[in-house]
């Protein structure tokens, strides 16, 4: 390979194609990339925002949990859920949770496969983030049943009764697609995660980390012959993976596109549904990176260019979930379908049309500020505009699922959707369920993934000082 | 830097002074012998040397993939693909069999246990619908694949492991920080304790460690 001649300072945010951005600022040595990131894991307190966000994290948490106890005592009635919306907040939350839980597995696997090496420095906490956020979206569904102790039913166990799951039906492919991705990511994350586990057992500082850390490491050594079948086993994890991503919101749209509703039954569902998700997934990787490397000093990991990278994915998203909104009237006027025609403009100005224009504000118009290089640059207002994203990406679900059940085909059974005060706050606390889960994952797992990040400096190279590329392939 | 520098240091200090004879002087066996680099490049080198020595039963305790290494000491491609795409058939077999199974089974299969389909008519479609199969046979082929090429990896590379001369060696602690470690095993043929102390000598390594079992 080549070098262009460079004629100026490295600049980590040009987009001077002659010049190839550091990935990791002002380190030239592994030692030091290691102490630094782990420094946090390893300081004997906790800062203080840090416990500050936990403890309402946790009170939070303890609402959620109190709520769900007097839901499954009570019965499903304490929920505004009622003919006709029957599917009101927690089928809402589900797939809004489901979606934020893209962004992880997209940046591990497809960006992986892509070759796009500034992953390395975020994929370690958006994996993380999908797990708690894929954790979040099967309690909804779990607890939406009912009949709490009879959740076993969505699975196929043989029983007394001799009756199986409708496999023809969305709601179970939901089960399988689900549980799959949920399982498949967490095999990624851990496995991601077993040669930082094991940095952590050998820089433990007492028994106990030593122990807990080493348990998890497996007894991993660094053995290159293991190093051989581990990146193999990562490669095909990412292959895997892939259409994974993809699939989960598919399926997750099936739930809808295959009822015959005004407004659901729509082919667009699944491509729609998946840019939708990795949409808000990049928001939520944004709105969570942007203080964790204020708060735990991790600039020189996460640079700029990185935020700008995602702030790119998040305009390109938004721009497709945009186009989508539009198909969607295109599609409604061209089909020449009265109940398809009403349903998209009672959305834009019938009852709920205040989410609709919610909605459009904050997923269509706020990510076009990203056009914009210098808001793209500046932490705080990306930040702001993430949060923006997220509430439009919770409205877009709640469009979708009440103005369609609530106004579908006669006048006669249509009806109005409220929430009630269990509704808003089951949701607020599945927030305090995520964000506890984030922050003890922060707080005791390596956030970075310290040997990838060691492998994409130039000093990794083997063949950094003498041009025998051609040996190396021998 | 970590606490834990200056003391890794001393002990680098006291290895050199010491030279290399404590693990007989005290009558245990010698499992192998370790040269410690401090760069991709030192080990890269070193692991091509040292297979063209001759030798087989030698290891790069690296902390991070090092790029052509794997190539550089020999190792063969690995079979987990192989595994991973019989997990994912299985996977396949597995979602075919249970949804035409459990949705359509008419066949009394065990007088004993009589496990019989859930025959249920829903708007006229056939039982063994195969458009709607398909996203069950996607997700379970998918999930088998994924258990076999993690299973598939740790069942490869003897994991877990509870203990290996590598990992109770103190010196050896830096193998997942920022140091890169080749160790020759005391079992290679080829392994004679002065000659191959002398080659790992040439191999100007920061310091040379011995391994007990």
């Amino acid at each position: 390979m080549t070098t262009l001649p460079i004629d100026h300072p490295i600049d980590e945010l040009s987009d001077d194609p002659r010049q190839r951005p550091p990935l990791v600022l002002n380190h030239d040595d592994f030692g030091s990339v290691t102490a630094d990131i782990l420094r946090c894991n390893e300081a004997g307190k906790a800062p203080l925002a840090w416990k500050i966000a936990f403890v309402i994290s946790f009170l939070l948490m303890s609402i959620l949990g109190i709520l769900v106890g007097y839901l499954i005592v009570t019965g499903v009635g304490v929920w505004g859920n009622n003919n006709p919306a029957m599917w009101g907040f927690p089928i809402v939350n589900f797939v809004f949770w489901v979606g934020i839980g893209h962004a992880g597995t997209l940046i591990s696997a497809i960006l992986f496969l892509f070759r796009q090496k500034w992953r390395t420095s975020i994929n370690r906490f958006a994996e993380a983030m999908t797990i708690f956020a894929v954790i979040c979206a099967g309690l909804f569904p779990g607890i939406h049943v009912g009949r709490i102790w009879l959740a076993y039913w969505l699975f196929p166990i043989p029983n007394q009764m001799d009756m199986w799951p409708q496999f023809r039906s969305p709601l179970l492919w939901d089960v399988f697609a689900v549980g799959t991705y949920f399982t498949v990511s967490l095999l990624f994350w851990y496995v991601g995660m077993i040669p930082d586990l094991a940095t952590m057992r050998d820089r433990a500082t007492n028994k106990i980390k030593a122990i807990s850390y080493g348990f998890f490491a497996l007894g991993w050594r660094g053995s290159m012959r293991h190093w051989h079948r581990y990146e193999r086993a990562y490669l095909l994890l990412a292959a895997l993976a892939t259409p994974l991503v993809l699939s989960v919101h598919s399926v997750v749209s099936f739930d809808f596109a295959v009822a015959q509703l005004p407004g659901w039954h729509t082919t667009i569902f699944p491509p729609y549904f998946v840019a939708g998700a990795i949409f808000s997934g990049f928001a939520m990787v944004l709105s969570l990176a942007i203080p964790a490397r204020e708060l735990w000093g991790l600039k020189n990991f996460i640079t700029m260019r990185h935020i700008e990278n995602m702030c790119k994915i998040v305009l390109l998203t938004g721009s497709m979930v945009g186009y989508a909104y539009g198909m969607e009237f295109f599609m409604a006027w061209y089909s020449g379908e009265v109940y398809e025609s009403f349903a998209f403009i009672n959305r834009a100005f019938g009852q709920y049309a205040w989410a609709y224009w919610i909605m459009v504000s904050c997923n269509v118009i706020c990510p076009q500020l990203f056009w914009f290089k210098a808001i793209r640059r500046n932490v705080w207002v990306i930040f702001i505009i993430t949060l923006f994203v997220n509430l439009g990406m919770w409205f877009e679900r709640f469009v979708i699922t009440v103005t369609s059940l609530a106004n579908d085909f006669l006048p006669s059974s249509w009806g109005w959707f409220e929430p009630t005060w269990v509704d808003v706050m089951t949701f607020v606390g599945s927030f305090g369920l995520f964000m506890t889960l984030f922050l003890l994952f922060i707080r005791y797992l390596p956030i970075l993934a310290v040997a990838e990040i060691k492998a994409v400096m130039p000093e990794a190279d083997p063949h950094a000082h003498h041009d025998d590329d051609a040996e190396a392939h021998e | 830097m970590s606490a834990s520098t200056p003391d890794t240091a001393t002990r680098v200090q006291a290895t050199e002074s010491a030279a290399v004879s404590t693990a007989s002087d005290r009558g245990t066996a010698l499992w192998g012998l370790a040269a410690q680099f401090d760069t991709p490049a030192a080990i890269y080198e070193a692991a091509k040397k040292v297979r063209t020595a001759g030798y087989r039963w030698f290891d790069c305790h690296v902390p991070f993939p090092v790029h052509g290494l794997d190539a550089a000491m020999g190792v063969q491609h690995t079979i987990l693909p192989v595994l991973v795409f019989f997990g994912g058939l299985t996977g396949l077999c597995l979602a075919v069999f249970l949804q035409v199974f459990t949705n359509s089974l008419q066949v009394d299969l065990w007088a004993i246990v009589p496990v019989v389909g859930y025959q249920f008519e829903v708007s006229g479609k056939p039982l063994i619908s195969a458009p709607a199969f398909v996203p069950v046979l996607f997700e379970l082929t998918v999930l088998l694949s994924a258990l076999t090429t993690v299973g598939g990896m740790l069942f490869l590379n003897k994991l877990p492991c509870l203990y290996h001369p590598v990992l109770k060696s103190p010196k050896m602690k830096r193998i997942t920080d920022d140091r890169f470690v080749l160790v020759i095993e005391a079992r290679d043929p080829k392994f004679v304790r002065s000659t191959t102390e002398a080659l790992l000598e040439s191999l100007k390594p920061e310091r040379i460690v011995e391994l007990e079992p």
